[in-house]
This record gives C-alpha cells, sequence and structure tokens, in this order.
C-alpha cells in the first residue's frame, strides 16, 4: 500500500513523541512549505530526497486523443523531480537480479 | 531554498504546538526517511494535492562512453518519479500566469496550430 499522510503523522506519534495534532500539523506544512517555494518559482533542495523545481514550458501542439483533432498545449510552468544521491543509492539496489542474458 | 530554512518557517509556523525546532528537525528527517526508505522497498508515496512519487522501470539499453566510444551496457534499473498533484500543478500554473501578465501587458492570443 501507498505511503500516505496518515501513515506518517503515526510514524511520528511511535518514533519521536509527537501527539497527534503536532504529528498531522508538521506533515500539513511540510508539504505547504514546498508548495509555496515552488509557487514562487524557487528551485528546493531537500538532502535525503531530491531537488525540486520549475520549468517553463513553451506552447506546442498537441492532440486530442479522442478526435485526433490538433490543438495547442498552452505555455506553462510545471514542477520537475530529480532524486538525491542517496535516493537513487537505495533505489539502485532494487535492480531486478534475473537479467536477461543475451 | 534549503532543508535548513523549510525548517526555520515550520518552526515558526509551529510555535504554538509546542513544538520545539529541534523536535521538528527530527520530524522533518524522519519524514524524509520514511518517503526514502518506502520508495527503496518499491513502494509508493501518495500525498493529496502535493503529488505522488513512484518508480519507473527503464530498461536496459546499449550506451557508450562518449569520450572513448567504447560501448557500455546500462543494466535496467528504476527512476525515482515525481507527479505533482492537481493543487501543487494549478498553484505553480497561476503563479506562472500571474508574473507573465505583469511584465506583459499585451496578451498574445494562443493561435491554434495547423496540422
Amino acid at each position: 500500500m501507498a505511503l500516505t499522510k496518515a501513515n506518517l503523522a503515526q510514524y511520528l506519534i511511535d518514533q519521536a513523541q509527537f501527539s497527534k495534532q503536532q504529528a498531522v500539523e508538521l506533515i500539513e506544512l511540510f508539504f505547504e512549505e514546498i508548495r509555496t517555494a515552488l509557487e514562487r518559482g524557487e528551485t528546493l533542495k531537500l538532502s535525503g530526497l531530491g531537488n525540486f523545481q520549475t520549468r517553463e514550458k513553451k506552447q506546442r501542439p498537441g492532440r486530442n486523443p479522442k478526435t485526433g483533432e490538433v490543438v495547442p498545449v498552452s505555455a506553462r510552468r510545471v514542477v520537475t523531480f530529480h532524486a538525491g544521491l542517496k535516493l537513487r543509492g537505495e533505489i539502485e539496489k532494487l535492480v531486478p537480479s534475473d537479467i536477461e542474458e543475451e | 531554498m534549503v532543508k535548513s530554512k523549510l525548517i526555520t518557517n515550520l518552526t515558526n509556523n509551529l510555535m504554538p504546538l509546542g513544538l520545539s525546532e529541534k523536535q521538528i528537525n527530527r520530524g522533518v528527517n524522519l519524514i524524509i526517511n520514511q518517503i526514502r526508505s518506502c520508495l527503496g522497498k518499491g513502494g509508493r508515496v501518495e500525498v493529496r494535492g502535493f503529488g505522488s512519487f513512484n518508480l519507473h522501470y527503464q530498461a536496459r539499453r546499449n550506451a557508450h562512453n562518449p569520450k572513448t566510444g567504447e560501448k557500455v551496457i546500462s543494466p535496467p534499473r528504476y527512476r525515482a518519479h515525481f507527479k505533482p498533484g492537481k493543487e501543487l500543478r494549478l498553484r505553480v500554473n497561476a503563479a506562472a500566469k500571474i508574473v507573465q501578465q505583469k511584465s506583459k501587458p499585451t496578451l498574445v492570443a494562443a493561435r491554434p496550430v495547423e496540422a
């Protein structure tokens, strides 16, 4: 099952003796701070996790997949995430060992 | 913004709950470590309004060392992927539009692209 805010809150209660209210508020504000920083167009570096940044996308041609009609995808600002070293290191261990041999 | 600044901001906002900077620092590190360890076990993380983290499989591919031209086989692997949630996506894009309107008062009408 996916890790959710409720799981994180329970973890803080168990591991760091937070009250339920403290845990819930800290988690809510933690994500809100990231959203606010990105809204301002800032790059956010969280050591142990990775970097979040915003990128400007130009208008590009797109299609309505249902009708096949060409419609422009408007210019927009999007959020990108790049995993940090520590996270990449942990994910690397997941590589399936049953690699097909040639 | 870096983690220490985020912790300072959280400390200022969470003062009324009786949380010290030290506790907040610990809490933030625990949150980050939990997200990382969940992904490290092949799991996924989902936070409504913020986004979700999951793993994307990347198949084996034939790469080469650009310096020597030597062929290298890049093994199949997983990559961490973040998909911004609806609220984050809309807020970031709305903020961009406000900035655009301030700097460019004349709006250029979006012209449909010919096929």
